[in-house]
């Protein structure tokens, strides 16, 4: 069965309100796509790469009911991290996975999807691990030199944060103002306390599914700096976001066998 | 009718280096990682050899991301006030498209509505365009159902044309005619327009008509409906090349500061947000049907002209394929 037919059916007996896919989209590129009929159904696949789970916490969709959602790896991670940080409820929502043999499979609790997820080990896409390798050799100063021209074409269109399954909080602190903590304009000091800012937030948070890069209309790779605080906090806490949906946040749970002694 | 020429490919450094002599900046299309950008260049051999249309459009020339308005110092019972002046030069743009070269007409429209802008219309008396007719397109392209072509010579100071031999050179403008007297033997007269490499683009839509049937459209679903996928960002909005909204910023502290005028967009969440926490447009689907509105509905309504030069920057651009040519269809046929 493939996901079409899957989620007729899902749609059909009630389950869900809506299910969401990929379709085709322009140039033969594939797009996020929401199937709330069997018409609109007939066209959905598992075939896309953007994270549909930052659909799962905007308003307009948490009001259309429980949804299916069509789970790559980093959907589920996101997922399970959402779960953690009390954004989705396991009842909310039904991920669609596709087995090597084509069937597609709910993965109803955060346990079934903890345990599909022990079976994918998490991998850095190659193309992304050599620049971050690039990067991590460079001085200091050659690597603010990079990121000052990479940043410099930054428009703040904030498409890298409405992207993110993670970036969820519904007034972020860009767009307060009471106090404002981070200029608003696009120039150098706006963007750069931006992507700082953001790159922080999600050290410990980041499920590594790249969406922000992706995003990006103007290409900058923003994902390498999440990429690159989330194997930081992997490499001096040991655990990785989206793991678990019990999962507590590393920059702010002290344990007893914390190998730092300093808050001792 | 306009006066038009031969000019050979290889005359193109000849007119590039005769720009500079005159003291003009040349800003052009150039590749970076797959991407064409509008970029400073001296020679023809820096533009991009094989784009449909850089991701940016040209607006950042003439109402750039930010600018400073004005600063300000501030002493016991003093404030001293200084009113910024634009930092215009002479500046050509080189290769853009036609469908870019008509949305300076879009920005003029509420940048000289009641008040004349001082910034934006010091750069425009100060920029030349050289459009480049297209003989490519792509599924996002739909010039042809908003009022343009793919060798429409609105907007373009002098457009040129590939041709077999080089390209043809129209002149719209007295600034195209100014270029080409800058180096008049580079330019041969022809007689007769030879357009034939210029791609062929069928419309996609009745435009008019949906105009027309919009205000009964208002509180169809379908809005809501199509913006499902949208994430709310302002990728859209910001490479639009008629996308004319702007948030002013004060950036200030006990001594000083300076207020600055950005780009903003009508897609994100907080941008009609009152003071008391009412937001008139309060879901995604809301803040989509303003962005067809004002282009569709709005524009042509209060300036005569449309918002949209169909050039399918923000098709392109978005995270999620919020393909415009597509709902414009999809709302025709609703």
């Amino acid at each position: 069965m493939e996901l079409n037919e899957k989620a007729k059916q899902l749609l059909e007996t009630g389950d869900v309100k809506a299910v969401l896919g990929f379709e085709a989209g322009t140039q033969g590129g594939r797009r996020p796509a929401f199937a709330r009929s069997a018409a609109r159904a007939e066209r959905l696949s598992f075939e896309g790469e953007q994270n549909l789970a930052s659909y799962v916490t905007r308003k307009e969709v948490k009001r259309l009911g429980r949804v299916a959602v069509a789970a790559r790896p980093p959907v589920l991670r996101a997922l399970l991290q959402l779960m953690a940080e009390r954004q989705v409820k396991e009842q909310d929502v039904l991920p669609l996975v596709q087995e090597a043999d084509g069937q597609v499979r709910e993965l109803a609790t955060a346990q079934a999807m903890e345990e599909y997820l022990a079976l994918s080990p998490q991998q850095i896409p190659a193309a992304d691990r050599e620049l971050m390798d690039k990067l991590a050799a460079m001085s200091q100063q050659e690597r603010w030199a990079y990121w000052q021209d990479q940043l410099s074409r930054c428009i703040k269109c904030y498409a890298c944060r409405s992207s993110c399954p993670m970036c969820y909080c519904e007034h972020c602190t860009m767009d307060c103002n009471r106090p404002q903590w981070v200029p608003v304009p696009s120039h150098a000091l706006g963007n750069l306390e931006y992507h700082m800012t953001r790159a922080m937030h999600l050290a410990g948070r980041c499920v590594e599914c790249g969406d922000c890069g992706r995003a990006c209309p103007v290409g900058i790779p923003i994902h390498l700096l999440t990429f690159n605080a989330e194997e930081s906090v992997h490499a001096q806490f040991g655990q990785r976001a989206g793991a678990s949906a019990k999962l507590d946040y590393a920059l702010s749970t002290f344990r007893p066998d914390d190998k730092e002694t300093f808050i001792r | 009718m306009a006066d038009m020429y031969q000019l050979s490919s290889a005359s193109l450094d000849g007119l590039f280096a005769a720009l500079a002599a005159d003291g003009r900046r040349i800003l052009a299309p150039t590749d970076r990682d797959g991407r064409s950008e509008l970029n400073p260049v001296t020679s023809p051999g820096q533009v991009a050899k094989d784009y449909i249309q850089t991701t940016l459009s040209a607006k950042e020339v003439v109402f750039p991301k930010v600018e400073r308005l004005l600063s300000y110092t501030l002493a016991p019972g003093q404030v001293e006030l200084t009113d910024a002046e634009p930092a215009a030069r002479p500046t050509v743009v080189f290769g853009i498209r036609p469908c870019e070269a008509a949305g300076f007409q879009a920005l003029d429209a509420v940048f000289n509505w009641d008040y004349r802008d001082k910034f934006f219309n010091a750069r425009m008396e100060q920029l030349a365009v050289i459009g480049m007719s297209c003989t490519r397109k792509d599924d996002a392209c739909f010039c042809t159902s908003v009022g343009g072509a793919p060798g429409s010579t609105k907007g373009s100071d002098l457009l040129l044309t590939p041709t077999a031999s080089g390209y043809l050179a129209e002149v719209i403008t007295d600034k195209g005619r100014a270029m080409v007297a800058l180096a008049p033997g580079l330019f041969t007269p022809v007689a007769a327009a030879d357009k034939s490499m210029v791609v062929e683009l069928p419309a996609a839509l009745d435009q008019p008509a949906l105009t027309a049937k919009l205000p009964a459209l208002f509180d169809s679903p379908l809005w809501a409906d199509q913006a499902l996928r949208c994430v709310g960002c302002g990728a859209c909005a910001f490479v639009c090349p008629t996308c004319v909204c702007f948030d002013i910023q004060e950036e200030a502290d006990a001594k000083a500061g300076r207020r600055l005028r950005t780009w903003d967009s009508c897609g994100y969440s907080m941008f009609t947000l009152h003071a008391s926490g009412h937001n008139p447009r309060d879901t995604q689907g809301a803040r989509w049907r303003q962005r067809i509105y004002h282009k569709f509905a709005t524009y042509p309504d209060r300036y005569g002209q449309l918002g949209c030069v169909g050039c399918g920057k923000c098709t392109r651009a978005c995270p999620v394929d919020m393909n415009l040519k597509e709902h414009l269809v999809e709302a025709s046929q609703a």
